[in-house]
């Protein structure tokens, strides 16, 4: 009893630890504390193990490690007595979890307790059991739980009824077992045990369809019953919560309805009069009585059309939305959100109070406001609900910025009537929150506003307006100095004023401060001061008159300590100095950027190309998916499709030349060997040749004519000896022999025509399909493509059929296959001859689709194709 | 949802249970967990650093749920303790407060106007009382005075058997003087 290595009692410990001043003198205590209940346990006497535990437990709470202690938890629950027995399944509990395998030593005591005698013992195991047990221990022990719920005394009723709902959870195949002793509890007139009972049944009726069609036609009437004398009962101070007899009762007949009520018209009919009562009849001044009718609206939305209670519903969620408790106006926006799907206009009715409610200083109340708002937009009302929400970026907290911003441009950008619109709002959205907004927004809004050439004038204005303001907005400066760079030669002009547009005074001088600005500015991030430098180069073509303000610009970047810009501003001093011939064709606008393509490329849904860094450029395998901007942007597609992310993102990117956003950059830290070669390609829109074709594609991504049929093109200069070392271009000296080097001479690959790696065009799980290509002399524009399908799969793949479409600048022949049928790990081959009306421009695309019976079921996959290796 | 079954019987199919149980003192520091759902050692500790801190930097007219990480947790701030509960998304959150409301008022009347102190010198009692509250994260009685009953019945099984024991070491002590 008082052994003398007894220790510490709980109390004192408690005492000591609550003294400690520091953490580290807590963690002294605790580890002496540990060491003495460790030597106690070692030495086995039954009569400290109460004690050891307890404060074992007390040290858990704490955080920490009490692993040791768990067999002690296990003969505690093996001693006989009930203080041992109890203390030892709290120590099971708290100290264990079901994933443990010591806890399948337990399950024999269970097994025991459940049969003990004393009612209390088999409380307990019934407690812990329905607290932790797995899925073996449910199995094991089902049946002494099913038993127990028809135990004489109501406590252990009430136990072995949520014990078994923990188990039918855990293995769902035991649900029919407790069917009818569920429903025997249906009948009680204990609370307990009637709230622990239709629990049970609600949770089997979710699990098993057969006891759902038990319950719905034996209960249904008997439920309802019971719900009316609740509802109608006399003052019980046991129960009162309130004002309202049992509310936790209520909840779960409610909830247990809401299952037999859903989808079963008769069920629904039957129920109507109670609903219709608790949803009138019940005090709605304290949250019990609130609780009960958010259960009951529930019930009402969810069960078959009745809809008179839904006006009922309705209303309730109207008066909660006005009332002043948080609490309540939460539940109300979350569940507005779900009758959204039935009554759209009894929604819309509270738009004015939901849109406060966005406004909301609780950010819980604030985010699902949001949500619903977001729901409730549609054509008629989204001018009206934008500005509303604009207004407010304009003031919110800090925090909810980035939230409201992104639901704003999601809004904007599904419901927008016109192009307009959608860059006023955008405009408005990056001035207020531009920091906030994610690279795809802004991506997407260039993207648009390169589509809306009728705005070019209007939007560069706009946005040299507003960055004039709002300056600290990354995103808005980097969209205002990819316009101005683009668009300058209107701001200057006025061209295209719109009938709503005040003219406005801007020199060119004026534009290039902007951009200036931007490159100078301390916190402008690495992405924008490259955006910046791309802009200053156009703008050298754009401005001639102050083109040697702006060359002082770039060469001051000479100095930059990032090396990127460091490079990039040499190179475009040198573009600028000695190129004054090429230039301005180097420099063009950008061509329109497709629209459609983005947003594939955006929405991200389709399998990525997921070649690395590693592999060479031109082995892609997969070019699926990844729709090609390409061919319309004539950009370098190579390093694109080889980048390891495929996002719209990473491709608008390289496409505004800015892919040095990279923490290797940002960190200062040297890039890559690559990157400094792809940096400038991507700005002159030339792209990383890899050396297998390096001419070729120089000569599309320039977007120039066909490589032999128009020499006298100052362009077309480029597109000889991009050397194979391009990648190593890092050091200076490379610079400039990419630049120097633009001898008029043809490559000798140009004329004899180009050697085309094959591809994979096409890889899934069971199919993998490669192209390999060829051209006939004579006809640049033709190119013979052998396909070769090869069935991944270990089954046979019969009635296989390929079929190819192709947009209008090309033309496809295809001849039959090798065989319609294709074995297992087999292989056929088809030829496709196809002719490129573009041939020099564009780039070969093509969409397929492939069908087969694959064990007599019919299969269908589909792709485009737009790896195919440039050129052709 | 550890425990997702689907069915589409009705539109939430999450099944609908109380997660788990966490007392915070103001200072951060835990008085009681108690754990429904199958979490490890050290999920439950990022769990709790997680949750606490979110909840004692709530304002305090704010409303009583958060939204974290796909669940929902009510709170209750009762004198210098949180009561928490994290519950499904289309739980009732009105009703979870009424538990929390519940199994104070039961604490208050075991410990006689309860404070932190009984629940850190008898924090097994809080757990026991609790026991007779929930299982399964499901609510087990609505009537107070039946916990309090079945309590005091076990606390008694636990007196007698301490006499018993004393008694018996009694005679042992007389036996071997």
């Amino acid at each position: 009893m008082n052994s003398i290595f007894s220790g510490t009692r709980l109390r004192d410990m408690i005492r000591s630890i609550r003294a400690c001043k520091t953490a580290a003198e807590e963690r002294g205590v605790v580890r002496k504390e540990c060491a003495d209940i460790r030597a106690s346990i070692n030495e086995n006497d039954p009569h400290d193990r109460h004690r050891n535990l307890a404060k074992l437990m007390f040290i858990h709470m704490l955080g920490y490690p009490t692993h040791f202690g768990q067999m002690e938890c296990l003969k505690l629950i093996a001693s006989p007595g009930f203080p041992e027995k109890r203390i030892g399944y709290l120590g099971l509990m708290l100290l264990l979890d079901e994933r443990q395998e010591v806890l399948m030593l337990v399950t024999n005591s269970l097994k025991q307790d459940l049969n003990h005698t004393n009612q209390y013992v088999v409380g307990l195991a019934l407690c812990a059991l329905g607290n932790i047990c797995s899925a073996e221990m449910a199995r094991d022990l089902a049946p002494e739980v099913e038993r127990l719920i028809q135990f004489r005394d109501p406590n252990i009723r009430k136990k072995a009824a949520l014990c078994s709902t923990r188990i039918v959870r855990k293995v769902p195949d035991l649900a029919e077992n407790f069917i009818n002793a569920a429903s025997s509890l249906l009948k009680e007139k204990h609370h307990g045990v009637l709230i622990t009972g239709v629990q049970l049944c609600y949770e089997l009726c979710t699990i098993n369809d057969e006891a759902l069609e038990y319950f719905r036609k034996k209960c249904t009437e008997g439920l309802i019953k019971t719900l009316r004398d609740i509802t109608n009962s006399a003052y019980q101070p046991e129960y009162d919560v309130a004002g309202i007899t049992d509310p936790f009762l209520h909840i779960r007949l409610l909830k247990l309805l809401r299952v037999l009520g859903h989808g079963d018209a008769d069920a629904s009919d039957l129920m109507t009069d109670i609903l219709a009562q608790v949803a009138t009849k019940t005090e709605s001044n304290k949250n019990a009585g609130n609780a009960v009718l958010y259960e009951c609206v529930e019930t009402i939305m969810a069960i078959e059309d009745t809809s008179s209670l839904r006006v009922l519903a309705i209303n309730i969620l109207g008066r909660f939305l006005s009332n002043r408790d948080n609490n309540i106006r939460y539940v109300a926006l979350n569940m507005l959100m779900k009758a959204i799907a039935f009554d759209d206009q009894a929604v819309q009715r509270h738009r004015v109070t939901i849109l406060e409610c966005v406004k909301d200083p609780d950010a819980s109340i604030r985010k699902r406001a949001l949500e619903l708002v977001s729901l409730l937009v549609n054509e008629n009302n989204v001018k009206q609900l934008t500005k509303e929400l604009i207004d407010y970026l304009e003031i919110s907290d800090e925090d909810f910025k980035e939230d409201l911003s992104a639901k704003i441009c999601s809004i904007v950008e599904k419901f927008s009537p016109e192009k307009i619109w959608y860059i006023d709002q955008m405009l408005k959205v990056l001035s207020e929150a531009g920091k906030f907004v994610k690279d795809d927004v802004w991506h997407a809004l260039i993207v648009v506003i390169s589509n809306a050439s009728e705005l070019h004038g209007y939007t560069v204005r706009a946005l040299y307006k507003a960055v004039l303001t709002y300056s600290e907005q990354e995103t808005l400066v980097r969209v205002a100095i990819w316009c101005i760079g683009e668009y300058g030669d209107l701001l200057v002009n006025n061209v295209g004023m719109l009938g709503i547009e005040d003219p406005i005074t801007v020199t060119e001088s004026d534009a290039v401060d902007v951009v200036e600005d931007a490159i100078t500015r301390h916190n402008s991030d690495m992405t924008t001061k490259a955006m910046a430098l791309v802009a200053l180069l156009k703008l050298s073509s754009r401005f001639p008159s102050i083109s040697e303000r702006i060359k002082d610009i770039i060469v001051k970047q000479k100095g930059s300590l990032l090396l990127e810009m460091q490079q990039r501003a040499i190179e475009f001093n040198s573009i600028v100095d000695r190129h004054k011939n090429i230039r301005s064709s180097l420099v063009e606008r950008m061509p329109v950027l497709d629209e459609a393509t983005f947003n594939v490329r955006r929405a991200g849904s389709l399998p990525a190309s997921v070649s690395t860094m590693a592999k060479p450029s031109v082995s892609i395998p997969n070019g699926v998916a990844a729709a090609p901007l390409v061919d319309l942007l004539d950009l370098g597609s190579d390093d694109i499709m080889a980048a390891p992310s495929s996002s719209g993102a990473d491709f608008l990117q390289d496409l505004l030349g800015v892919d040095l956003g990279s923490s290797s950059a940002q960190s200062g830290a040297t890039p890559g060997p690559k990157a400094g070669a792809d940096l400038l390609m991507d700005i002159l829109s030339i792209g990383t040749p890899s050396p297998a074709q390096n001419n070729t594609s120089s000569i599309d991504l320039l977007s120039t004519a066909g490589i032999n049929n128009n020499p006298s093109n100052a362009l077309d200069t480029l597109s000889s000896p991009a050397p194979p070392h391009i990648a190593t271009t890092a050091s200076a000296g490379g610079m400039f022999d990419l630049l120097d080097g633009l001898s008029p001479s043809p490559s000798k690959e140009a004329t004899n025509g180009p050697a085309y790696p094959p591809i994979v065009a096409y890889e899934s799980s069971t199919l993998k399909i490669e192209f390999t290509f060829s051209k006939p002399s004579g006809n640049p524009q033709e190119t013979n493509v052998q396909a070769t399908f090869i069935n991944l799969s270990p089954n046979t793949f019969t009635d296989f059929i390929f079929q190819a479409a192709v947009p209008k600048f090309l033309q496809l022949h295809l001849d039959p296959a090798s065989s319609n049928t294709l074995p297992a790990s087999g292989n056929i081959t088809q030829n496709l001859r196809v002719t490129n009306s573009q041939h020099g421009k564009k780039s070969l695309v093509m969409r397929m689709r492939i069908g087969y019976k694959l064990n007599g079921k019919d299969v269908l996959e589909e792709g485009q194709i737009n790896n195919f290796p440039r050129g052709l | 949802g550890t425990d997702d079954h689907s069915s589409d019987l009705f539109w939430e199919s999450r099944i609908n249970m109380i997660h788990f149980v966490l007392l915070v003192s103001r200072q951060g520091k835990v008085r009681l967990t108690k754990w429904y759902s199958p979490y490890t050692q050290k999920e439950r500790s990022k769990v709790i650093r997680e949750l606490s801190g979110v909840i004692l930097n709530r304002g305090p007219k704010l409303c009583n749920f958060i939204e974290w990480r796909g669940y929902k947790v009510v709170y209750k701030r009762y004198a210098s303790l949180y009561f928490c509960m994290c519950i499904d998304e289309a739980d009732n959150e009105l009703e979870v407060l009424e538990i929390i409301h519940h199994y104070v008022e039961i604490l208050d009347r075991y410990f006689g106007s309860v404070c932190e102190l009984d629940l850190i010198f008898n924090f097994h009692k809080a757990y026991y009382i609790l026991d007779e509250l929930l299982i399964a994260g499901e609510l087990q009685e609505s009537s107070k005075k039946t916990v309090a009953r079945i309590i005091s019945a076990q606390d008694q099984l636990v007196e007698a058997a301490k006499e018993e024991a004393s008694s018996i070491s009694n005679i042992i002590a007389q036996a071997t003087k």
